[in-house]
This record gives structure tokens, sequence and C-alpha cells, in this order.
């Protein structure tokens, strides 16, 4: 069985078992572990504030934008970037299952590009402050290249560099899986848990009486 | 060698005049990827070339590929080119029959020992010698007996070359193909289902003018006519890079000619002359005439995941696998969380020391 096959077959089918099933898991754990019961009397609605962080918490803080502007910049542009690259190329949406044209090859290489960028300058960022570097650990850097190669050989595959197609396909996908089935077993579970995490943070502040 | 006309008296017979054969080598000639100034000598190796013995042997095949070779209604130059060799031994084309077309081949064999050529379509089952037997005698048996003394042998069609259907899963005869059998002699792939006759009588051409085989690739196959891929000489090529893809065989992007690939176009990954060689005397392609390429030059193509699914497209999961790895998932992530209380709680001050 060729690698391609075998990455389309066998190995996309262990991807997605570990992927939702880790993904349920760590859901499933967080909820049920829950909050403390909090005995002081509310002073505030903890739902409504539960919802408002999580989305806004999408927008820095107050002046932290000036203080760090390329973990900010950087932080949207490797983000959005990544969003637009895995929903809007055409032949993601045909894998995705969704309808659609999908956006230009050319635009779609040029944001791959500049999310690579991105992330390249956020690395270097990590790499120079002393205090970042500190608190990074092999899961950081792991997580990091875990998203990094599917954006690479994505790009090398679109524009057939260094191997031709099949084997490009081939590593293109298998890199995918890797994330796939990692993702909830590192970092990159924030995907999802991120909502958890602000509404959690917010229903505790709103119930306080404080905005979050 | 066999004693009979050579090109010339043959070109003058089917009524092809010298400009013709002149503007034919030339072509011949860029498809081999030579320079041009070499097209008169090529036409000149042509001519002066003898007549080598082929021996043609048909194992687990459907014949598709001597029709490809044969089936034009008017003769054209390729045949011509393959009319140049002495076809000694071809089950379909060939009068005789029975021990006398088996006698045939070893008069063949005896007479041009070491320089004739064997052409074989079709696989060989090892599994049981019976599925593929001809004149009593095993495919892998005959094979062995008739390449013994060839100076080549050239694996036409990608039952030959690969294995093709008869190998498909589950493999039912244990096929294998041509080159799995054959040692010690150059083995050329001329693959596809069926391969382009240019391909088949431009190798024959090559080793005419110049003695020797041309350059293979990594899975034997000639570079000139499989160097590239389809993709890359596709005419839709444009409208993949935009990505506009035809998502049925009829809607609008379909009648707008754009992208076949989310039809299932394998253009990609094949590494064939088609889109610039084209079908029927130049007439078009699959890709042409709206059909997503097959990919039917490349090894185990019946099994390589669907004609109609996309090239990216994974197999997927089942609905049932899908929501048993999340139950699994939920049921475990509910387990674990009602084990940690006891592992953290309380938190002391000796405890986040031991940490950090
Ligand atoms: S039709 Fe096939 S070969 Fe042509 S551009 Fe699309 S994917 Fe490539």
């Amino acid at each position: 069985m060729s690698l391609l096959l075998w990455a389309k077959g066998p190995g996309f089918a262990l991807a997605a078992v570990l992927f939702l099933l880790g993904t349920a898991m760590r859901l499933a754990e967080i909820l049920r572990l829950g909050r403390g019961t909090d005995l002081a009397r509310p002073r505030g609605a903890a739902g409504g504030q539960a919802l408002r962080t999580v989305f806004s918490r999408f927008l820095p803080a107050p002046g932290l934008f000036a203080r760090s502007p390329v973990v900010h910049a950087g932080g949207y542009v490797f983000h959005i970037g990544l969003l637009v690259v895995v929903i809007g190329y055409g032949p993601h949406l045909a894998v995705l299952g969704i309808g659609g044209r999908g956006l230009p090859a050319g635009l779609i290489d040029g944001v791959t590009l500049l999310t690579m960028a991105a992330m390249t300058a956020l690395l270097a960022a990590r790499l120079r402050d002393p205090v970042k570097r500190l608190i990074s650990g092999p899961g950081d850097y792991g997580a990091w290249g875990l998203v990094f190669l599917p954006l690479a050989t994505g790009f090398l595959l679109v524009n057939r560099v260094l191997l031709p197609f099949e084997p490009l396909l081939a590593l293109h996908l298998l890199s995918v899986e890797v994330m796939l089935a990692l993702l909830p077993f590192t970092k990159l579970v924030h995907a999802f848990t991120f909502v958890l995490a602000r509404g959690y943070a917010g229903a505790i502040a709103g119930r306080k009486g404080a905005h979050s | 060698m066999s004693d009979s006309p050579g090109l010339a008296t043959l070109l003058r017979h089917h009524g092809i005049g010298r400009r013709d054969f002149l503007t034919f080598c030339a072509g011949l000639a860029s498809a081999l990827a030579l320079p041009p100034v070499l097209a008169p000598k090529l036409a000149h190796a042509l001519e002066a070339a003898r007549r080598p013995s082929v021996i043609w042997l048909s194992f687990q095949e459907c014949t598709g590929c001597t029709e490809s070779l044969t089936r034009a209604d008017q003769p054209s130059l390729e045949q011509i080119i393959l009319s140049m060799v002495s076809l000694d031994y071809h089950h379909t084309l060939q009068a005789a029959s029975g021990a006398a077309a088996e006698a045939a081949r070893r008069q063949a064999m005896a007479d041009n020992h070491g320089r004739y050529l064997v052409m074989a379509d079709g696989s060989i089952p090892l599994g049981d010698p019976g599925y593929c037997t001809i004149g009593g005698m095993s495919s892998a048996d005959l094979l062995a007996q008739t390449v013994a003394g060839a100076a080549a042998v050239i694996a036409v069609g990608s039952c030959a070359a690969f294995g093709g259907l008869a190998a498909a899963e589950p493999n039912p005869t244990g096929a294998v193909p041509i080159s799995r059998l054959v040692t010690g002699k150059p083995v050329v792939n001329i693959p596809g289902c069926p391969p382009l006759p240019l391909a088949m009588t431009g190798v024959i051409a090559h080793f005419l003018a110049f003695g020797r085989l041309p350059e293979l690739d990594s899975l034997g196959r000639p570079r000139v006519f499989y160097g590239e891929t389809i993709h890359d000489r596709c005419p839709r090529r444009a409208f993949y890079d935009q990505g506009l893809f035809a998502k049925s065989f009829d809607d609008e992007g379909a009648r707008q000619g754009w992208c076949l690939f989310q039809l299932g176009c394998k253009g990609p990954t094949t590494r064939n002359a088609c889109a610039t060689v084209k079908w029927n005397g130049g007439t078009s392609f699959p890709i042409g005439s709206g059909h997503p390429c097959l990919g039917c030059s490349q090894p185990s193509f019946w099994d390589a995941g669907g004609f109609y699914r996309p090239l990216s497209r994974p197999a997927g999961l089942g609905p049932g696998m899908a929501a048993a790895a999340v139950a699994a998932g939920a049921a475990l992530g509910a387990v674990a969380a009602s084990k940690r209380p006891s592992e953290r709680q309380p938190v002391t001050l000796d405890d986040l020391e031991t940490k950090s």
C-alpha cells in the first residue's frame, strides 16, 4: 500500500478516532470537574458574564497591544490566517463536505505565507524573551511544529516544490493527521477549551458582580 | 533479423510519401525529446534498420492493448513503424494456431537468438498456473522460456507493467507484473489501460534507431512519455489554480470546462503523455472530453481509493465508529474527573514548592 493510500485510509481513520476520543475525553473531564461550590451570596449574574467573556477576550486588554505588538499582531494574523486557509481553500471544502467554490489558490498561497511568517515571528519573540523562554517547554515548541508542518507541506503541495505531487500530498495528509491525533493531548486543545476557560472565568467574575 | 522489405518499401506500399514520413520523424524526434536536427538522422536510421523479430506474449489481459495499437480505421504512421518489426508470434493477430503457432515461436527464437524483442501484455498468475495456460504451458514457464534468448522485454499495458486489473484486491489469481519474473534482461514498462500507441511505437523506434532502450524512470517507464504528470499539461490547469472546480458532471462548472479534481481526477499523480499526444489521432483525451483521469498508467490504479473520489479526500469514518469514539472519550473523561479531586486537593504550599 502506498504512503498516500495509507494516509487516506487507515491513517486518517486512526487520527480521526484519536481526535474524537481525546477531544470528548478532555471536554467531559473539564465539564465533570466543574467549579467548587461558591457559598457566598451572588452579587451579579454569572451566565451573562460567562457568555460575554467568551467573546470579549478576542480583543486585547487595554494597553497590552502597544506593550507587545508583535505577539498581538502575530497572534491575530496567525489565527485568522489559519482559519482562512483551512476553510477557504476549495479542496479543503470538499474534504470537509462543505459546498462552495473556495478562494483563489493565489490568495490562499499568500495567506499561507503570511500565516507561516506570523508563526515564525511569534516563535522568534518567544525565544528572544527571557521570561517566555523560561516558561516554554517541549509542549509549546511541539504544538508550534504540529501546526506549522501542515501549513508548510500544504504550501509545497500546491506549488509542487521539492517533491512530486503524490509524496507531497501524502506528507500533507500525514502532517494533518498527526496534528489531529495529538491535538486533544497537547496545548492545541485550547481550540475547544478556550470557550470553557473563558466561560468559567467570566462566570466567577460575574457572580462576584465584576465585569470580566 | 527477418528478411523482409525495409521501411522505405513498406511506406511506398502504403502510399505514404517521404515528406509525410519526415514529418512523422520530426514528431517522433520531439516525442522522444531529441533535438530537431536529429529528425533526419532518425529517419535515416529507421529506413536503414532491419526488421527485428518480435514475439508478443499475451497473458491475463483483455486484448485492449492490441486493440489500441491496431484499431485505427486507416493505417497510421505508428502502424507502419510497427509493421517494420517481424511479428512472429501474436495470439490475436497471427494466422497460425495451436502447435503450428508454438512451432513458429520456437523457430523465431532459434533463428534470432539474443536479438529478438519480447512484447508482453497481461499479468502472470502465480496463484495457480491453471488460471492462464498457453499451448499446455503455464504463463510463468512460457515467459521464462521465451525471454531466455531475448534482447529486451517490453511490458505493454498496466497489467504487464504493474499487475493491473487482475492484481486488484483481492488478487484472486496471485497476479504479478512481468518485471517480477524477468531477471538479467532489460525490461521496459509501457503502462496504460491501454497505453498510448505512440509510447509503444516510440520505444520500438528508439530501439531500432539507436540499438538500445530509452532512459527509464524508477518504475521502468520511458521518461520521454512518462516524465510529466497529466496535471502538468492539462488544459484545465488554470481552473485548478483559480480554485474553480466542477462538482458534478452536469453543473455549471462542468459546462464551463472547470477542473475535475473534485470529481476524482487523478491527473496530479499520474505520469503519462495523454494531455499532449491525445487519443484517436490527436482528437482528445478523457479530461478534454469531460471525464476525470483515472490514473491508469500508475501502479494499483484500481485500488487507489475510487475513481470518483477526490485524491485528497480521506476514506472517512463511519457514523457508528465516530459515535463510539466520542462516547468512549466522554466516559474516559468522566472517570478521570471523578478521580482527580482526591489527587489534587488540598493543594498545600509544600505541593507548590515540590512542583516548581
Ligand atoms: S482536470 Fe485533473 S489534471 Fe486537469 S487540472 Fe484538474 S486535477 Fe489537474
